[in-house]
């Protein structure tokens, strides 16, 4: 993970006019409207709105797991609407790193094989599978807790298992919806401050939130409503923690 | 690689239920494990049966006396008689071996020692009986042709007539009494056990042929069975009907009157008893082949269950780059393993059984499960994990990752 220059830039992702709706009844919703967005290596970016003013449907179509009704999307500059869904499937694992709201751990696996799995589906020796995967636990804190069950973490230790397996495959970027949204206030302190580690470390991070505290901790606040973009905010100082 | 990833992720994903999984393929459990107790209690049926027959050897023939039902009617009594037997061997070529046998008392002639008595199967036979036989003297000897030529009162007995009698357990050189004469133990016979826990084999007294001849009645020939062997078995055919051929003219048959005697030889015999024992395994197999099939549809609905319980963790896995073809790939493999697990457990409880009935029903003694019973159950099982796996497999895979994450 190289830390590119913010400025000048070519985006690492570019959405134009990305539409989504969806069929209710004789209705259609439009989660998405319209929506024109880029987004360059190792920013750190919030989208934040009240709920459903389509926050996650946003980062769902940037993550690869959704596809826009409308609109085109480059993602270091392929074109993902031509792509099938195996084509997809390889982007979301090597590109993409997803961390939850609710953690989405694998009950079954312990915190070592739950950050191995996304190098699994990469065809990853599984020696060279464990050494990055205690690598990037260690990353969060959590070398101790390598063979530790989800049900036996704490819901801070849980998040932190989960941005070790989004960050063990080194993607291009980061994408976090409402991380601290089941953590309590302090816990949920130790995760904004792992994210800022990572940004300074030159990850590129997308977090989602409802909250404008969490998103002060971004360098840029992209501001939804009703589906579309209302707002677009860069700092020049980043707010303190 | 792949493979091995998602047969990892499939067995992590039994394991982690076991019971359920035991539960789950309860069917092919049973299914396996009965077609692996049929077919080995069957083998060891047919095993006993054969083996009794292959005493002969391929090349023997038994001529036993045969009356049709209306010449029966009218007063006929087919019988074979030494005369017969002497006519046989100087007459028909290409022959070796011929053994009379000479029933005393086929279901019991009275015995005794001191004052005890017991009843016993007597035959009356030559010492080339034991050549080759099932039945051979464990301690002593046969009968040899110097007991024959002299007729002299002689008698190898089996183990049940040692007990019934209460003879020492090394009875050579006392004597028995039957048919009012003093007979000599000259050996003992090995042990056979119990024909279908009914018929003791093992009560069995065998005397010198002649001397059975002389003790039988002097007004009627007895009547005898033929065992013989033939030097070569091409010639089965022609020895036959040149057998047929001495005794037709012996027994005055005219050409219109049917033979009142019956050549088998063992080789048809095996043929056809194996022939039936095959059929029976198959229908069986055929059974069994059905009742797999419901057990396959059993862990399809189970599976089919499961990938629902799992939408969510399917769903992450997506997320994290899983493709359709891996959670494919893995779901079928999870329900092939499923069944493999089920055959593993059917094999075990079948051998298990198969051992336990062996070992109650002497005459299974020899009931096993043959190799190729195992590889094709284990076989048949996979085919049909992976038929019904196809179902639940393509179900998980075509889940929507964003309604798979987002299902509660
Ligand atoms: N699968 C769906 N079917 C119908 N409507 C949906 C679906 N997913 C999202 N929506 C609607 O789209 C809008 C945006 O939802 P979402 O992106 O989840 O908002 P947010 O994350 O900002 O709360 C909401 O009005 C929601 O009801
Ligand atoms: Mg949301």
């Amino acid at each position: 993970m190289s830390a590119l220059p913010i400025a000048d830039a070519a985006p690492l992702l570019e959405l134009r006019g990305i539409t989504k709706r969806y069929r209710m009844g004789d209705s259609h919703v439009h989660a998405l409207q319209d929506v024109d967005l880029a987004i360059t290596r190792n920013e750190y970016v919030a989208f934040i709105g009240p709920s459903g003013s389509g926050k996650t449907t946003l980062m769902n179509i940037v993550g690869c797991l959704d596809r826009p009704s409308a609109g085109t999307y480059f993602l270091n500059g392929k074109n993902v609407e031509d792509m099938d869904d195996t084509q997809l499937a390889r982007i979301r694992n090597r590109e993409i790193g997803f961390v939850f709201q609710n953690f989405n751990l694998l009950g079954r696996a312990d915190a070592l094989h739950n950050v191995m799995q996304p190098l699994v589906y990469r065809g990853t020796p599984l020696r060279e599978r464990r050494r990055l995967a205690t690598e990037a636990l260690q990353r969060v804190g959590l070398a101790q807790r390598l063979d530790h069950l989800p049900n036996q973490l704490s819901g801070g230790q849980r998040q932190r298992v989960a941005i070790a397996r989004a960050l063990v495959g080194s993607p291009s970027i980061l994408l976090a919806d409402e991380p601290t949204g089941n953590l309590d206030s302090s816990t949920a302190q130790e995760i904004m401050a792992m994210f800022a580690t990572l940004h300074e470390a030159g990850n590129t991070i997308v977090l989602v939130t409802h909250d404008a505290e969490v998103a002060a901790h971004a360098h840029r606040t992209i501001t939804l409503r009703d589906g579309r973009v209302i707002g677009d905010a860069r700092r020049a100082t980043p707010g303190a923690a | 690689m792949r493979l091995l990833e998602a047969a990892r992720a499939a067995w992590n994903a039994i394991r982690a239920h076991l019971l359920r999984a035991a539960l789950t393929v309860l069917g092919m459990v049973i299914g396996v494990a009965a077609v692996i107790v049929v077919v080995a209690v069957l083998q060891g049926f047919a095993h006993t049966i054969t083996s009794q027959f292959k005493s002969l050897g391929s090349n023997g023939l038994i001529i036993v006396p045969y009356e049709t039902r209306r010449a029966a009617l009218a007063g006929r009594q087919a019988r074979l008689t030494p005369g017969d037997l002497i006519a046989i061997r100087q007459q028909v070529r290409g022959i070796e071996d011929v053994v009379p046998m000479l029933p005393m008392a086929r279901f019991g002639g009275t015995v005794r020692y001191d004052n005890r008595s017991t009843a016993s199967s007597i035959t009356a036979t030559t010492p080339a009986f034991a050549r080759g036989g099932v039945q051979y003297p464990a301690q002593g000897r046969f009968i040899v042709p110097g007991d024959d030529a002299t007729r002299r009162p002689v008698a190898v007995i089996g183990d049940a007539v040692i007990k019934n009698l209460s003879l020492p357990a090394h009875p050579e050189g006392h004597y028995i009494q039957m048919f009012g004469t003093w007979f000599k133990v000259v050996g003992v016979l090995n042990k056979l056990g119990t024909l279908l826990g009914v018929l003791n084999q093992d009560n069995q007294i065998y005397i010198p042929f002649e001397t059975g001849v002389s003790l039988s009645g002097r007004s009627t020939p007895p009547e005898i069975v033929i065992q013989l062997q033939v030097a070569r078995a091409r010639e089965i055919d022609s020895i036959k009907s040149r057998i047929t051929r001495v005794l037709r003219q012996r027994h005055h048959l005219q050409a219109a009157q049917q033979d009142d005697f019956k050549i088998q030889s063992s080789g048809q015999l095996i043929k056809a008893l194996t022939k039936v024992f095959d059929i029976i395994t198959l229908v069986v197999a055929g059974i069994v082949g059905i009742a797999l099939l419901v057990g396959g549809v059993g862990i399809m609905n189970v599976l089919l269950v499961s990938v629902t319980e799992r939408t969510r963790e399917i769903g992450v896995l997506k997320s994290l780059g899983a493709t359709r073809g891996d959670i494919l790939l893995q779901f079928i493999l999870e329900a092939v393993l499923l069944s493999i697990l089920g055959a593993l457990i059917g094999l075990s409880l079948g051998w298990g059984l198969s051992a336990l009935v062996a070992h109650l029903v002497p005459p299974l003694a020899a009931a096993r499960v043959p190799g190729w019973l195992v590889a094709l159950a284990l076989g048949f099982t996979a085919i049909v994990g992976l038929i019904f796996g196809i179902a639940p497999a393509a179900k998980a895979a075509a889940l929507d990752p964003i309604d798979a994450l987002r299902y509660e």
